[in-house]
This record gives C-alpha cells, sequence and structure tokens, in this order.
C-alpha cells in the first residue's frame, strides 16, 4: 500500500490503481463520464477528470495516473474547475436540455456535475449546436438520441466486452461522431434484451429501451426520419 | 544478437555492388542521346506522361536511337514536367515545362540541328563554360540534399541505381555493427523525428531496444495528411529504397524483425513503388529471411491507410492497422513500450528513416555538420503558395525563412507584397514578416508559435485574409477529428462557428476573448496532438494579425477583400469605358448591367462577387474596383427597361 495524499487528506492505495478509482472509493467526487470501475481500460476521452497532481506543469487526467507513493494530489484548484467547466459547457453545447422529459433527470450525471460546477445548464456564450434526427431508430429494441448522447464510450466498450460479437461501434468522425448499431434487426437473434449494460451505464440516457414504461423522453414528439414514412406532423401524442 | 559470418555478409553486399555498378556503367556509356523524364506525381500531374509519349514517338519517326531513364521528382513543382537531355557534344541540359510540343521541339532542334534552344533550358547539370551551370542559381545552390540526394536521379523502380549510387552500404555495415553502436551513432547524430515534434530518434531506439519482450515492431509512417505538403509522398515516389533501408538499420538497431509502411491509399504511385521497391530488396536478400545470408532478418509489408488525417498520431496508427477505429489513446504506454498488438514499436517519418544510412555511412559527426547544434542535419519543405519557384526544397536546419522563401524559393510573384508563412499545416502557426529571421529548426519554431511539422509551407501574400486561413485551417481539424475527447470533438467545432460568423459579417465584440478561451482550453484539455495543437492556427494568427481580426468583428471590414459577405465589387464610372461589353458577357449571373450612357453598373443584389468581370476589364481601364465594407460601393441604377 502506498500513502498518498488528496486535497491533503492522507490516503491508503494500492500502487498501479487509478487515482480517479481511489478518489471516487474515499468519497471525493471528481467529476467524470467515461471511466468505468468495471473495465480495465480508459478511453480518458471525456476530459473531465482533471486534477493537479504536484510536480506535473499542468492539470492531468485521474483516470490516466496511477497511484504511486507520496502522490499529491488537489481536486479542486482554479485552474481544474477551469478546464471542467470548459468541458461541460462544450458537452452542453450539444445538448438538449430538456431534463422534465428525460428519464434520465435527477440521476443524470451532467446534472450532478454542473451542480459540483455551479455551471448551470446553459453553455454560456456557444452556440448550441444539435443534431437531425433527434431520435434514431436502428436497433430494434434502443432508441438513441443523439442530442442527449455525451459520446463516454461507456455502452461501446461494455457491448465489446460482454459479447463476442459487439453490437454498438462509433461511427463517423469528428463532429459527426455518433453511435451506432450494427448487426440484425431481429430482436431473436441478439442478446440485448436479456444485457441491456448499455442502457443501464449510460450517464445521460441516450440509449434507451423503446418499449419502456419509463417517462416518455423528450425527442418521442420528433421521431426519426428513419422510421417508415412518419412526419413530425402527422405524429401521435 | 550474434553478428554472423562478417566475411559472407560483406561479401554478398560486394557481390550486390558490382553488378549494379557494372550495368549503372553500361547505361553511362550507352552511344546517343540520354533523356531522363521526372515521372513522380507531381510530373504526371503536369503531363509528363506525354511528354514521355511524344518524346518516343518523335525519337522513333526520325530514327534516332536514344535512351529514356524515367525517375522520380527533382524538387522543382514549378518547371514540370523537368526532362535532362544528354547530348553528346553538350554538357546535360535541364529543360523546364517540356510539354509533348516542347519535346519534340528537343529532338530536332537539338538533338538533330545542334540548336539546344537556350530559351527553355533551365540550367546545365555540370559545370561548363557555355551554359549557366543549375548550381549557380539560388534555388539550387542554397540546397543541401541529404534526405533527397538521390531523388530525381535514381529509378525509383529500379533497386539497381541505388545500390550502384552507394545505396545499401549502410545496412551491409549495419549488419556487421552491435546494435548498441548504431543507436549511439543516432544519438550522437542529434537526429531528431521528422515528423513534427523533434522527438530524438535515438533515444527512441534505445527506449525500444530496452523494452521487454523479443519481438518488435518497425513501423514507417507516411500518412502524410497536412493540406499542401508532399515530402513523404515524394521521397516514397523518387527513392524508396532509402526509406527501406533506413527501416532496416532501425530493425537491426532495436532487434525487430517486422516492420510496416503506413502510407496513405490516396498516394497510388507511391503505394506501387514501395510496394515493388519491397520486393526488389527481398529478391536480392536485402530484406526478409537472413538478410545478405547473416542471421538477420526483417520483413516488411506496406498498409495502406483509408483517408483519416488523425491516422498519423501514432496510437491512432497503430490502432488502425490492428483493424481498429483510427482513434487515438492515452499515453503512456508509448508505443516504444506497447505499441503493435502490445510489442514494442518504433514509428518514424518517412524522412527520418530516409536520414539514418547517410548518418550510419559518413557518421555522426558530418551530420552534426549540418544544421544547428540543437537541430542537426536537414529540413525538407514543400514550399507552396505565393512563391515564384514553389517546389520541395532542403535546407540546412538554421536557414532563416527569409532565406528560404526569398533566396531559394524566389519570393512573391505579381510584385506583391509578404503577408504570412503557415508552417506546420493544421497544426502550425502563421507567422508575419517580423519573424522571416527566424531559423528554421524545432526550437526556434516552436518558440515563435508555430511549429517545424512534418515539412508543409505555406506562403501568403497581402491579399490572404488571415481570419479565413484560420478559418480553413480549423474547418479542416474539426472534420478530421476522431471524434473521440471533448475539447477536439467539440471545441474545434465551436471555434470553426465563430470564425466562420466572422466571415460572415456577424462577428460581435466578445467572440476575441471566446475565441482566445476556447483555443486556449482545447490546447490544454485535449487527449491527443491532433486536439492539442489544433488551436495554433488561431492563436498565432490572433497574435500577430489581431487588427484584421478586429476590422472583421468592429468594421464589418475584410482587409485583404478575400471573404466574400464583406466585400463588393462596384464599376468606376471614370474608368469604364463607353461601349465596352468585356466584363458583361463573362458576369456568370447577369448582374452586370449597361447605363443610360453606355457604362456599365453592378447590381449588387444579384453579384455574387466571383471576380470574373475583374478579370475580363482591360488593363488599359481596369475599372473594377473592390471595396469592403460592401456599403462603400457606390451605388448605380439599373435604368428602367425600354420598349422597342
Amino acid at each position: 500500500m502506498a500513502t498518498i495524499y488528496i486535497d491533503d487528506k492522507a490516503v491508503e492505495a494500492t500502487p498501479g490503481d487509478s487515482l480517479l478509482s481511489v478518489c471516487l472509493k474515499n468519497g471525493i467526487y471528481v467529476p467524470h463520464l467515461c471511466y468505468l470501475e468495471e473495465l480495465k481500460e480508459t478511453p480518458a476521452s471525456c476530459r473531465l477528470c482533471f486534477v493537479e497532481v504536484e510536480g506535473e506543469p499542468a492539470p492531468v487526467t485521474a483516470c490516466t495516473t496511477m497511484v504511486r507513493e507520496d502522490l499529491r494530489v488537489r481536486t479542486d484548484t482554479p485552474e481544474v474547475r477551469r478546464l471542467q467547466r470548459a468541458a461541460l459547457r462544450l458537452l452542453l453545447s450539444v445538448h438538449r436540455v430538456d431534463c422534465g422529459r428525460c428519464p434520465a433527470n435527477k440521476h443524470c450525471d451532467l446534472q450532478r456535475i454542473a451542480a459540483l460546477l455551479g455551471t448551470g445548464l446553459k453553455p454560456k456564450n456557444l452556440a448550441l449546436l444539435l443534431r437531425e434526427p433527434q431520435v434514431v431508430r436502428v436497433h430494434p429494441l434502443f432508441d438513441y438520441y443523439p442530442n442527449r448522447c455525451v459520446l463516454c464510450g461507456r455502452c461501446v466498450r461494455l457491448c465489446r466486452e460482454r459479447h463476442a460479437m459487439p453490437l454498438l461501434t462509433f461511427a463517423d468522425r469528428g463532429f459527426s461522431t455518433t453511435v451506432t448499431f450494427y448487426g440484425q434487426g431481429n430482436s431473436e437473434e441478439i442478446p440485448c434484451a436479456d444485457c441491456r449494460a448499455c442502457v443501464k451505464a449510460c450517464p445521460v440516457a441516450a440509449l434507451w429501451p423503446r418499449d419502456s414504461d419509463a417517462p416518455v423522453p423528450g425527442g418521442e414528439e420528433e421521431p426519426s426520419p428513419n422510421t417508415a414514412g412518419s412526419d413530425p406532423a402527422e405524429a401521435g401524442p | 544478437m550474434p553478428t554472423g559470418n562478417p566475411k559472407t555478409i560483406d561479401q554478398a553486399f560486394k557481390d550486390l555492388r558490382e553488378e549494379a555498378r557494372t550495368r549503372w556503367e553500361e547505361l553511362r556509356q550507352t552511344p546517343g542521346p540520354k533523356f531522363r523524364l521526372g515521372l513522380a506525381t507531381c510530373g504526371i500531374a503536369s503531363g509528363a506522361l506525354n511528354t514521355k509519349v511524344a518524346l518516343e514517338e518523335t525519337l522513333a519517326e526520325r530514327g534516332i536511337m536514344a535512351q529514356i531513364r524515367t525517375v522520380g521528382c527533382m524538387g522543382h513543382c514549378y518547371a514540370e514536367p523537368l526532362l535532362v537531355v544528354e547530348n553528346p557534344g553538350f554538357p546535360p541540359l535541364l529543360y523546364h515545362q517540356v510539354s509533348p510540343g516542347k519535346a519534340k521541339m528537343i529532338v530536332r532542334s537539338f538533338l538533330e540541328g545542334g540548336d539546344p534552344l537556350f530559351e527553355h533550358v533551365l540550367g546545365a547539370m555540370e559545370e561548363n563554360d557555355m551554359i549557366p551551370w543549375i548550381m549557380d542559381f539560388p534555388r539550387f545552390s542554397n540546397e543541401v540534399r541529404v534526405i533527397t540526394a538521390l531523388c530525381g536521379v535514381v529509378d525509383p523502380e529500379e533497386i539497381s541505381d541505388y545500390i550502384a549510387l552507394g545505396g545499401y552500404a549502410a545496412l551491409a555495415r549495419a549488419l556487421e555493427s552491435e546494435p548498441e553502436d548504431l543507436i549511439r551513432a543516432v544519438e550522437e547524430a542529434g537526429l531528431r523525428g521528422r515528423g513534427g515534434a523533434g522527438f530524438p530518434t535515438g533515444k527512441k531506439w534505445r527506449l525500444c531496444a530496452q523494452a521487454a519482450g523479443k519481438r518488435k515492431v518497425v513501423i514507417c509512417n507516411a500518412d502524410e495528411g497536412d493540406p499542401g505538403a508532399y515530402m513523404d509522398r515524394t521521397l516514397l515516389e523518387s527513392n524508396p529504397h532509402q526509406v527501406l533501408e533506413g527501416m532496416a538499420i532501425c530493425a537491426r538497431a532495436v532487434g525487430a524483425r517486422r516492420g510496416i509502411v503506413y502510407v496513405r491509399a490516396e498516394y497510388p504511385l507511391a503505394v506501387r513503388l514501395i510496394t515493388t521497391a519491397v520486393q526488389q530488396a527481398e529478391k536480392l536478400g536485402l530484406l526478409g529471411e537472413s538478410i545478405l545470408g547473416g542471421d538477420f532478418s526483417f520483413h516488411v509489408q506496406v498498409f495502406r491507410g483509408s483517408g483519416a488525417f488523425v491516422c498519423g498520431e501514432e496510437t491512432a496508427l497503430l490502432r488502425s492497422i490492428e483493424g481498429k477505429r483510427g482513434m487515438p489513446r492515452h499515453r503512456p504506454p508509448f508505443p516504444v513500450q506497447e505499441g503493435l498488438e502490445g510489442l514494442p514499436t518504433v514509428i518514424n517519418n518517412v524522412k527520418t528513416l530516409a536520414s539514418v544510412p547517410p548518418i550510419v555511412e559518413k557518421g555522426p559527426k558530418w551530420f552534426r555538420g549540418v544544421g544547428t547544434p540543437r537541430s542537426p542535419g536537414t529540413a525538407v519543405f514543400s514550399v507552396v503558395g505565393d512563391v515564384v519557384h514553389p517546389g520541395l526544397v532542403e535546407i540546412p536546419m538554421g536557414t532563416t525563412l527569409r532565406s528560404l522563401i526569398f533566396d531559394v524559393c524566389g519570393g512573391i510573384p505579381r510584385r506583391k507584397s509578404f503577408k504570412a508563412v503557415q508552417i506546420g499545416g493544421p497544426s502550425g502557426g502563421c507567422l508575419p514578416e517580423d519573424f522571416l529571421d527566424t531559423p528554421i529548426d524545432f526550437d526556434s519554431l516552436v518558440e515563435a508559435g508555430a511549429m517545424m511539422g512534418s515539412g508543409g509551407m505555406v506562403v501568403m501574400d497581402e491579399d490572404a485574409c488571415m481570419v479565413d486561413v484560420a478559418r480553413y485551417f480549423l474547418d479542416f481539424t474539426q472534420k478530421e477529428s476522431c471524434g473521440k475527447c471533448t475539447f477536439c470533438r467539440i471545441g474545434t467545432r465551436q471555434i470553426l462557428e465563430i470564425l466562420e460568423r466572422m466571415t460572415r459579417g456577424e462577428g460581435r465584440e466578445e467572440d476575441l476573448g471566446l475565441l482566445e478561451t476556447l483555443a486556449d482550453v482545447v490546447r490544454r484539455g485535449s487527449l491527443c496532438g491532433l486536439g492539442k495543437t489544433a488551436p495554433n492556427p488561431v492563436l498565432t494568427s490572433l497574435r500577430y494579425f489581431r487588427e484584421e481580426y478586429e476590422a472583421h468583428v468592429r468594421e464589418k471590414r475584410c482587409p485583404s477583400g478575400t471573404c466574400r459577405a464583406l466585400t463588393a465589387f462596384y464599376i468606376d464610372l471614370d474608368l469604364c469605358a463607353r461601349g465596352c461589353d468585356a466584363c458583361v458577357g463573362c458576369c456568370p449571373v447577369e448582374a452586370i448591367f449597361t447605363t443610360l450612357n453606355r457604362k456599365k453598373g453592378i447590381d449588387q443584389t444579384l453579384c455574387v462577387k466571383c471576380g470574373e468581370c475583374v478579370a475580363a476589364c482591360p488593363e488599359e481601364y481596369n475599372a473594377v474596383k473592390k471595396v469592403s465594407p460592401p456599403h462603400l460601393a457606390p451605388i448605380v441604377e439599373r435604368p428602367p427597361v425600354q420598349e422597342t
């Protein structure tokens, strides 16, 4: 075991463990979206879990920092908060804020992070860039809401880990990057109904069962053009 | 590692070289005229294939026996297609822009008539007292060719050309050296990675050699993607064997048995030539199993990248070879520790690897004699844009930007003035005139806010709008971002939104500050090199050309008149000639009308600002003017349509 200091508090930790995991286990919340305790590799893609480590010139991501003896960490310096707020605002600038009709409401990681950082849910002076369609229905059981998705990739990675033949993947590039489903359209042939790992792991309910009893998600009134011949104007309530 | 039987390797190589030299001498001694035609992509694009056909036909028609050798790129893009003619009795002459017609003319006038057609000669390839030597011209004499020494000399499809001129001698020597000595030679030479960041190559090799595991990999990164950059392509198309030789030496140094050339699929000729080169080298026992009969084996594959700019980033490149989506990952672990399929992997740029054979052959001291103490050796740039002599240039490190742009490349054409130079592609920066005396080396360029990059250099004259240039590069990076991390995926797009707003004349006062903030967080927060450097074009142009941004935002004015939404064309009625219809005829949208006194006016509501009328207006009138902001254009009423 090694002793490390997080915000001046001495913590015992196993060398080689991820610093983010240690923080979370010790009740120190560091904002994060892409990190999953159960998966060994972290993509370090959400760029939220910044901390300052003594000896490093700039904030580093806690998920990729390994525990070593005498590591001294600060989780709430102004520079850390500045980067976290910037990342959150960028995520909110592509997020359709419609919490009242979102099934993730009150369990949403974005809400939690926004509360911690005191930013509110507005992207401030950034342009709001939403995608069309609002709902993508290519998976036989789950709907995908691109304007909720933060592209943390938890779903893609879990699916890859659980199933020999993964059914979710990233597609497209740059700003158009999206999570998509590939495989058979027949719900009998896919393990999704019993697995649902992706839905459970999604921090923002961007993947949500179509047949769910949960509150009707916000995008329901504007179905995707992918769905056969549905015109938004004709769609029922 | 045991070194095998030295005599065998040495003898095996000497035999190969003897054979190659004999063939080369036979080529040289063949009587009659000889032609050498540049047939790299640049030459082909300028019509060199047609030139070749015309040359062959004319020679056949006239019954002249002549030797035509095709070579790669000579580096002089402004003069393509390039043809070297060796006519007995004359020094070898270099002809520029040899169209099929000119090729016929050369055969008839020069070969048959003895008139070398001086007006089409760029220079003589050798010193003589008849025709100026090319080395008398700054475009040639300022270059120091190490990496591109044999480009345009050897036939890229003929391995024996390269061997005859000294090729693969360094590999033969490396096979008989201890790996440690090779690494030390590269360290002592101070070779730094030519891919952009300038990481010490020797250190990289040492880390890989020390990494645990017996299986190691050497990768040549030829995923060149910067707009306007073509150094790596040219090298692979002109002298692929120097790169392969560098790879094999690297493999020997780090103990790798497997090599991969990662080359863009958009470079079909480079792919074909490097593949041929690998096959030829394998056939002669210079690659493959037990090289030159020794106990060292090195197998090279060619892998074609499928068009993602981000795959030039080394971790994304590795994933791409593994068949996964090309997305960078966090480093460490670095590829030298855990690379391809988890094996220790050296990834070097094409030019880095091509620098290795000369270092092994001539020694680290010689290499250090070129360039600067902290950046030894040469730099290869593809200089494009507003220069008189664009092309591929190899100069010693430490040459100033001014010397490269004005002495070597001939300065700015059309009597315009220099405005900025963009170095390092989308990751680099735009430097203004004040920085022209900056020496070109890794550290000085970073200090100035740009970066060495892999060698793309775009020179811009006074007509370039820096806001538009920044917009262009951000448009590129946001499209090419892999989409993985928040800052790069959304941040670059938000920066682009602001820049587009400015070029449309919708910029707001707070946008300047917002741009700076966004650029700063994207730089600090992004996961990989692409995102970390993507804001550089914005940051440098904001730093050095802030007044242009302010003009766009505050006055809705584009000082260089580039941004269409912020400019207007009008016809100066004092200059316009009565009865001339040149502009009317060329306008694609019929926006130009005739006034009552038969002069011309532009209907601003119809004008699409293509600038065709400026080009069409006869020089003696020069009546079409461009203004920014657009409301400065005087309004000329369209006369009522007359019933006839």
